[in-house]
């Protein structure tokens, strides 16, 4: 393995290495930075590819009656929107971010198994393919080019052979079955490695507070992912052997699908949020220039919020008609989630009161999640009312209450954190002029586009639905949407133009470009394959306020 | 203070004693596997007494496989626990011969607990005619079951090499880390079949009121 890497410096002086050879290196590394540049850079391509699927749905729904799509188009677009957008962008990009940045922020060589790493990486990777194999074999014998049409909670019995023909649902549950595989494998490594390999000095409660967050989250992969391997499992033998999990006419139940899919479900969307919390968490104290305010606060909320998500999986279920008594718990359980949530919150505003505030894209990024995450929080706390939710369970009311929280928080968060970390990664600043014409295009964009379907939810618009009538009163809301994503598109291309631009053209970065305090920006950027010449060794929170300060260091107060 | 800063020293950084990466990593496994159990325990459970055709369990686990047979299976698969501990035990002592006596004893009860599920799987097939499209029963029995019989088999195959490799001189009571985390998985199957024999064979064996 090491054999084949030319020696760092001298090689890339004397002239480019060959394409193959290059290439061979990244698919054969066990590196964790690589492998997390591979995840992200995947999630990104994903990104893409399902934003530009739920592009085509608002085209379709725009104005009435519309008839860009056939019904069955629309379907299978909704299904692999959201199947994407949360195994294949959420999943890989926090697992990537988190790769690169724990064994960075903890001073370690690696993660603690690094084939395992690279394992679960091409799980994902293959998983990906297989689902949207499905596009060009989902039809099997019967007929080519199809795909799931069972949305991304393939609610049972319409996934049955029965109801869903072909192979395209096949792919759906193989593709992230072998995702799942690897995302688990990679939760496990993360837990082993925040356990196992801190550098000297740095005890649970010196640790980074992303390192904090990653590590419930992924306790939360860990316990979350399996159910869903289970119930993924059954449905496959029903559907390839015969049985009868979750066909009623055999006395199966659908519900049994349900309740395992959302105690999978409702972790997931924790799984997501966390590491944007993370993301934010150690943004923000940098740009207000003061600590992170309530640190150990902080770290019981994190847990908390990972103790709470495992118990609040019927809130998705209140329309089902289940008893009042199960409502009512349900509904105190998820109110819950609101007061740890709430204290973080409260926590990063405290921070940034009376900090020197510096607004660099990162923290621009992060101020939008603070705002956007308010109101999907908000939104989601109308919802936990069993009363509220009967009145909008499947409406666009909800689809607004989570891309608020998904969209809004955790990409916006994400772009804050490629923002922030890029330099470390790549060496080179990216452009701060076009990260804040894309951050404003994408406020305008995004409110543009979600916010009125907290209206047209309100005003009755069902979910997935293809069209609908000129007479609903949804016309203008729907349209207002639809120019909202054409807002977004300006700013998502001037991402990815300005990821290439600066990939290339970016002005060097030097091991520090924003005056930060985590072991990551000790080392070079990018770092070298072994990540530090020395192992550190930290007294406090901030080892590099400490190096920067001698004199007046953070472990005298910590 | 009014004097020039003096340099501070931090307080010395204690190396702290760390349990092992394979430690964390093969407990988390276990949970993760836990998690994965628990599921389609949770699933039969569920779908007990939900039968809406026969054959009922109650009939099928009466006449072919007495609960005895299965008692008698089990016993094979939970003594084989003790058997790796000695196997562990006779390792730490550093005595590899005894090590691969135990390792082969281990390997042979399992194995035995699988030739005894086939015969109990053949007798429910051929002549009760139980397989998973017959009924509920049928469904979540060759699941929860079958998933716990490859679950052994998976074992087994790690077993068998590594019984092999110490044939050949291969391991050294180096290893004693990594074999033991192999005995860890093996314990963890056994405990599981506890609990999936309680559901399968008592709980979800009595008659249908």
């Amino acid at each position: 393995m090491t054999a084949l890497q030319p020696p760092a410096g001298p090689a890339s002086a004397s002239g480019p290495v060959p394409f193959l050879s290059r290439l061979h290196e990244w698919v054969t590394t066990v590196d964790h930075k690589k492998l997390g540049t591979m995840y992200v850079v995947t999630g990104i391509v994903y990104l893409i590819i399902a934003g530009l699927e739920a592009t085509m749905m608002r085209w379709q729904l725009a104005w009435p009656g519309q008839e860009v799509l056939t019904p069955e188009e629309f379907n299978r677009l909704f299904t692999m929107h959201g199947t994407t957008m949360v195994f294949f962008v959420g999943m890989p990009i926090l697992l990537g971010s988190a790769n690169v940045l724990i064994p960075l922020m903890i001073g370690a060589r690696d993660l603690a198994f690094p084939r395992l790493n690279a394992f679960g990486f091409w799980l994902f990777f293959f998983g990906s393919l297989l689902l949207y194999f499905s596009y060009f074999g989902g039809q099997g014998l019967y007929g080519m080019g199809s795909a799931p049409d069972v949305g991304w909670f393939a609610y049972a019995p319409l996934t049955e052979r029965t109801f869903s023909r072909g192979h395209s649902t096949d792919y759906w549950i193989l593709g992230i079955f072998v995702a799942g595989i690897g995302s688990t494998a990679t939760g496990i490594n993360f837990i082993a490695t925040i356990l196992g390999m801190r550098c000297r000095g740095m005890t649970l409660m010196k640790m980074p507070l992303l390192v904090w967050i990653m590590l419930v989250d992924s306790i939360l992969i860990v316990i979350a992912l399996p159910p869903l391997a289970a119930a993924q499992i059954m449905l496959l033998f029903d559907r390839m052997l015969g049985a009868h999990f979750f066909d009623a006419q055999a006395g199966g139940s659908a519900l049994l699908w349900q309740n395992l899919f959302w105690f999978f479900g409702h972790p997931e969307v924790y799984i997501l949020i966390l590491p944007g919390f993370a993301f934010v968490t150690e943004i923000i104290p940098v740009f207000s220039r003061k600590v992170i305010f309530g640190y150990p606060l902080m770290v019981a909320a994190t847990v908390a919020i990972g103790f709470i998500s495992v118990g609040v999986w019927v809130h998705h279920m209140f329309a089902v008609g289940l008893s009042p008594m199960l409502n009512a718990i349900f509904m105190g359980s998820t109110m819950l989630v609101g007061v740890p949530t709430g204290i973080k919150m409260f926590n990063w505003v405290g921070t940034m009161i009376g900090g020197k505030i510096r607004f660099d894209t990162p923290m621009l990024y992060s101020t939008g999640f603070l705002c956007q995450f308010l109101l999907g929080g908000l939104t989601g706390i109308f919802l936990a009312t069993v009363p509220f939710d009967w009145q909008v369970s499947d409406s666009y009311f909800v689809v607004g209450h989570f891309h608020y929280v998904l969209f809004g928080g955790l990409v916006f968060a994400i772009l804050a954190a490629v923002y922030y970390w890029f330099p470390k990664v790549t060496g080179r600043m990216m452009s701060e002029r076009m990260g804040k014409w894309q951050f404003w295009l994408l406020l305008i964009g995004f409110n543009l586009t979600f916010g009125p379907m907290h209206v047209s939810g309100m005003l009755g618009m069902p979910r997935r639905i293809y069209t609908y009538h000129l007479d609903r009163g949804w016309e203008l809301w729907n349209l207002l949407s639809s120019i909202g994503v054409l807002i977004q598109l300006v700013g998502f291309a001037l991402f990815a133009y300005n990821l290439l631009h600066s990939l290339f053209k970016g002005k060097e970065a030097g091991d520090d470009p924003w005056d930060a305090w985590t072991l990551e920006w000790s080392t070079t950027s990018p770092p070298p394959a072994h990540n530090f010449d020395e192992d550190p060794v930290v007294h406090s929170r901030r080892p590099l306020w400490d190096l920067k300060h001698p004199d007046d260091p953070d472990w005298k107060y910590e | 203070m009014t004097t020039a800063p003096m340099p501070l020293s931090p307080p010395e950084a204690l190396p702290q004693d760390r349990i092992s990466n394979g430690k964390i990593g093969v407990t988390c496994m276990i949970i993760s596997e836990i998690a994965f159990f628990g599921t389609l325990i949770s699933a039969y459970l569920f779908y007990i007494g939900r039968d809406i055709n026969g054959p009922y369990p109650q009939e099928v686990l009466e006449v072919s496989i007495a609960p005895l047979k299965v008692l008698f299976n089990s016993i094979f698969l939970l003594i084989s626990s003790v058997w790796i501990w000695m196997a562990i035990r006779s390792m730490r002592a550093g005595r590899m011969g005894a090590f691969i006596f135990w390792w082969a004893l281990t390997v042979l009860c399992g194995a035995e607990f699988l030739v005894g599920t086939g015969f109990e799987w053949y007798g429910m097939i051929v002549n009760d005619g139980v397989w998973m499209g017959t009924n509920l029963f049928g469904t979540c029995f060759y699941t929860l079951v079958g998933f716990h019989a490859f679950h052994v088999t998976m074992g087994l195959l790690v077993l068998t090499m590594i019984l092999i490799l110490a044939l050949i001189g291969k391991v050294k009571p180096d290893n004693i880390e990594k074999i033991d985390l192999v005995s860890w998985y093996w314990h963890f199957v056994d405990g599981i079949w506890i609990v999936v024999f309680f559901v399968v064979y008592i709980f979800g064996n009595q008659p249908v009121s």
